[in-house]
């Protein structure tokens, strides 16, 4: 079968899925099989499709089709699966198969209370979009799906509309997503001035040609019509309100895949259509990079809604993939595509891992809450004993997201530290100081990323209970550990054999850069990871993990050798002479993140305000009362103003709107006149 | 085959030898205030005491709990068998550089904070907190000082960061690199829970970092726990006299070159350690919140390091 056919079956799968899933709306485990099962079986489609593309080498065909011929000029369907498309369609279908396996646990607690079906539909017409958009090679057929993923996405984000706090998430949304289509149609039409056609394949052959200043404003529009997708900062504002309020296994979906479509497009525009990038474009996005990275992972911390943690920490993934693209681009700047290879290579890598560890940490957070009713971590704790298996895969997950060796987010941001290394020798001005530096604010990334999943996974999962919920929580169905236990392996095998997945990038950097894989990158068979230079810096996280497997009888010879006749006894924990330890003694999210938030105090801007109430003696409070909240500054100095001003704008806009059909024709006269006087 | 054999070697002289640095350290400290102190081979003994004893786990624990001191102990021992001791080729230096080192240092702390927390105590909670914290203001500098080598090295391979500069003492006493160890030894007083930033004496549960998270162990965990923490500070310091003044490590497996390789290291340790009895004793703990001042100054020092490559007109690679 060929790789056009696949794809073509998985399009119709996900077809199928929405029509089955709508046809028995009243049926709801009917609803439940068709809709996830017809998602599952399309994603293994499109994985078996992708691959074809990008084991096949640079020689293999590209399959690209026409849906149906269209009456409106211009608008063609036409759909390209070239590699660098296969590699984010690659992504989607994993996740779909991994997020439908989950879902068939999951929605079963909307069995009675929802509509499983219109949840089963949207979801897979959500994952049809986003198949349309990584395929689509025409402008207007791009727009289509583009707007059928926010609109899919919107539609899921507020399932659970009965909330106000998910109304307000949805439509922050949908203003935000907006506002990017907008910038996006307005790129597009640079575009078109030049290649007066809106396929891909015409912007290709004209957009490099373009005036500089424009290809700058085509640039800017771009990075900012995708970048409110991808959630950059400043433009993330949306992403912490909608995708915590979501169901669970769509905030999976929102986190895996759809902010992915940002960077594609970002890849897409920047590398494919644009030609050669002056260096501030490479800069700006390292930059933006680096920034939303830091300020994505401080967010995270102060966060205890466990839900709202994860999408924040979305945003500093964002970042760190945004690093390696601007790196990329600032080599392809300045003449060293080998670089620019190695770089692009981090980026993708890191957005594939970022999809596969998050979506399994939403998976998890998604478990936590259906067995606690509760996002709020203050509220947990103990759950390693209740749900050990749900525990096991939300700590891989903590792992690779910190990126610790050997797992999946090691290797990517190992990656990245080398092309960010090797970034400090292609040029001699001080812009090379970019790169070491951006590779320290990484290195603070991480380690905060790593505190930050201490408390999510110390706090959630270990201890005491800190509630009844907590306390009587169950574990999850068996599709749910599933779903999870596929992603916790992908984890593992991109972190343990990151040579053999690099072949799939062979096709894509052929076709960006016109470069082949770097020749050092993978050594030994695919053994050991090397970068750009014979012994320029190698990693095997496979050795490593063997020989710590070999290590470990030293501690158990130690243990047989001396402690063989040494009694274990179970006991209660110190607690300094009172009676018994209770749960409201163990250390809280917010206190463990105290310290953090006290020495970036200059950025939090904590408020805090504490009534007491005593007799006689401060010391002896009756009764007192704590509250603290950190507000970002984006929000309050950045678009709470700009909110203002619009709404005072549209009051005075007001008065023009009086309902008068008098005062209206007057408008139109007056206009008509202007416009007249204006042609002469 | 040779290559099993330099694992077993190096991993046999990192557990053997790091207890010693402790125990010196310790020793010396005590001198210098004008105490006896221990003997320096008394960490040998607790170690063995405290393998012998009985233990008492905590009902609230997890399997992480357990786990624990088996993870810390083994990507410690990865940790240094990345990094040359007394031969310039580390047996695991084609498997993963400094990149790795660290990361692997963090997958311990990464594993000890959880197990500080797994015990429902408010004080294992705190001192992983802390430990996390301190480790997060540090790691900047950590990386950008290892950068400044790493890029005049054109590697990050610790054995090839090593070779780089062996030769002439103008190859490794640059000024660049000179500031990055200054960052260097600031981040080691941190990662090691040296005084300024943590006491290692103390046992008074407000002022403690490392010890807060230890609290709940006993017997043969706390004596891997221990064992570790001596081993990931005779690594970080072999990173710093190694790779910063790579005199005297020798290229040349033959058993008499390998014997004065090792004796240039341990009297290269033996200065190291002297510095930061040095430090210990002339300083007073650092508030927690003037930690990150302490850090951050780490963190200049080696951007510093980085922008003297400009001044002095040092050679980039590639």
């Amino acid at each position: 079968m060929s790789s056009a056919q696949l794809l073509k079956i998985a399009l119709c799968l996900y077809a199928a899925g929405v029509l089955g899933s709508l046809l028995s709306l009243r049926r709801e485990r009917m609803a439940n099989l068709l809709g996830f099962v017809a998602a599952l079986l399309a994603g293994l489609c499109g994985i078996g499709s992708t691959l074809m593309v990008l084991l096949g080498g640079l020689g293999g065909e590209w399959p690209a089709f026409e849906l149906w011929p269209s009456l409106v000029p211009y608008v063609r369907l036409t759909l390209r699966l070239d590699p660098l498309g296969a590699f984010f369609l690659l992504i989607v279908s994993i996740l779909a198969v991994a997020i439908s396996l989950y879902s068939l646990g999951y929605v079963r607690g909307f069995y009675g209370r929802k509509s499983v079906g219109v949840l089963a539909a949207f979801y897979n017409a959500l994952l049809l979009a986003v198949t349309l958009v990584f395929t689509a090679s025409n402008a207007f057929f791009f727009l289509i799906g583009w707007e059928i993923m926010a609109l899919t996405a919107y539609c899921l984000i507020s399932f659970e509309h009965e909330k106000t706090e998910t109304r307000n998430g949805a439509v922050l949304y949908f203003i935000m997503s907006h506002i990017g289509t907008g910038c996006l149609i307005l790129g597009f039409l640079l575009l078109f001035q030049y290649s007066h056609d809106y396929s891909f394949e015409s912007f290709r052959q004209t957009a490099a040609a373009m005036a500089p200043e424009r290809r700058d404003a085509a640039f800017l529009l771009f990075l900012a019509g995708f970048g409110v997708k991808a959630g950059i900062i400043p433009l993330h504002i949306w992403l912490p309100e909608a995708h915590p309020v979501a169901p669970s296994n769509i905030s999976a979906l929102l986190s895996g895949v759809m902010i992915k479509t940002g960077i594609y497009g970002i890849t897409r525009v920047c590398f494919d259509f644009l030609g050669t990038p002056p260096n501030w474009w490479g800069v700006t996005v390292l930059t933006i990079g680096t920034i939303s990275a830091i300020l994505g992972v401080l967010y995270a911390l102060m966060e205890h809604d466990l839900k709202r943690l994860l999408a924040y920490h979305s945003i500093e993934n964002i970042g760190i993939i945004l690093m390696g693209l601007g790196a990329s681009l600032m080599f392809l700047h300045s003449g060293h595509p080998v670089l620019a290879a190695l770089a692009l290579i981090a980026g993708l890598y890191h957005t594939i891992n970022h999809a596969i560890f998050k979506a399994l940490l939403f998976l998890g957070a998604g478990a936590v809450l259906h067995a606690t009713h509760t996002r709020n971590m203050e509220e947990m704790g103990g759950l390693i004993k209740r749900m050990p298996k749900t525990a096991f895969f939300f700590l891989v997950g903590a792992v690779a997201i910190s990126a610790l060796p050997p797992l999946n987010g090691f290797v990517s941001e190992w990656l990245t530290y080398q092309s960010l290394l090797q970034g400090f020798g292609t040029t001699s001005s001080l812009v090379r100081l970019m790169f070491p530096l951006s590779g320290a604010m990484l290195a603070l990334t991480g380690a905060l990323a790593a505190a930050c999943f201490v408390k999510a996974f110390g706090i959630t999962f270990l201890a005491q209970p800190r509630s009844e919920e907590a306390r009587h929580a169950h574990e999850s169905p068996g599709p749910m550990l599933w779903g999870m236990g596929l992603l916790a392996s992908a984890c593992v095998f991109l972190g343990l054999f990151p040579a053999l997945f690099l072949r799939v990038f062979g096709p894509l950097t052929g076709q960006l850069l016109g470069q082949s894989l770097p020749e050092h990158l993978s050594l030994m068979n695919g053994l050991v990871l090397g970068n750009t230079q014979e012994l320029g810096g190698t990693v095997s996280p496979l050795v490593m993990t063997l020989t710590g497997v070999c290590l470990l009888p030293i501690p158990l010879v130690l243990w047989w050798w001396f402690a063989r006749r040494a009694q274990t006894r179970i006991g209660p924990t110190w607690d300094c002479g009172l009676r018994g330890l209770t749960p409201q003694m163990e250390y809280t999210a917010t206190g463990f993140s105290k310290p953090i938030r006290m020495i970036f105090k200059a950025l939090f801007r904590p408020r805090r305000e504490v009534q007491r109430e005593y007799d006689y003696s401060p010391y002896f409070a009756k009764t007192l009362r704590f509250e603290s909240h950190i507000e970002e500054p984006f929000v309050t100095r950045l678009y709470r103003p700009l909110n203002r001003g619009i709404l005072r704008l549209s009051r005075r806009m007001r008065a023009l709107q009086a309902g008068s059909i008098q005062a209206y024709l007057i408008y139109i006269f007056v206009t008509l006149l202007v416009l007249l006087i204006w042609a002469l | 085959m040779r290559i099993i054999l330099a694992i077993v070697l190096q991993t046999l002289l990192l557990l053997v030898l790091a207890p010693l640095v402790t125990g010196t350290i310790r020793n010396w400290k005590a001198k210098l205030q004008n105490r006896r102190g221990p003997r320096v081979w008394q960490p040998y003994l607790d170690l063995a005491k405290f393998l012998r004893k009985d233990m008492v786990i905590s009902e609230h624990t997890s399997w992480i709990f357990r786990a624990m001191p088996y993870v810390l102990l083994v990507s410690t021992l990865l940790a240094g068998l990345m990094m040359p001791l007394v031969c310039v080729l580390a047996p695991l230096n084609l498997f993963g550089g400094v990149l790795a080192f660290v990361g692997l240092l963090a997958l311990g702390r990464f594993f000890l904070a959880l197990g500080g927390l797994d015990a429902a105590s408010a004080f294992g909670g705190m001192g992983s907190s802390r430990e996390m914290t301190i480790s997060a203001v540090a790691e900047p500098a950590l990386m950008l000082a290892i950068f400044t080598v790493a890029i005049s090295a054109g590697s990050t391979n610790l054995s090839q960061m090593l070779l780089a500069s062996q030769g002439t003492v103008a190859s490794f006493l640059t000024p660049a690199r000179l500031l990055a160890f200054a960052a260097l030894f600031i981040v080691l007083l941190a990662e090691t829970g040296r005084i300024p930033v943590d006491n290692p004496a103390t046992h008074l549960e407000l002022t403690m970092i490392h010890e807060a998270m230890l609290l709940e162990y006993s017997g043969r965990y706390l004596a891997l726990i221990e064992w570790s923490a001596s081993v990931k500070q005779l690594v970080l310091m072999a990173l710093l006299v190694n790779i910063f003044f790579p005199v005297g490590v020798t290229t040349n497996l033959a058993a008499g070159s390998l014997a004065l390789s090792l004796g240039w290291f341990l009297a290269k340790l033996l200065v190291l350690a002297g510095g930061v009895v040095l430090v210990e004793t002339t300083n007073a703990k650092l508030r927690l919140f003037r930690v990150p001042d302490l850090l951050s100054a780490a963190f200049i020092l080696a951007a510093l390091g980085l922008l003297s490559t400009f001044l002095f007109n040092e050679p980039a690679p590639l």
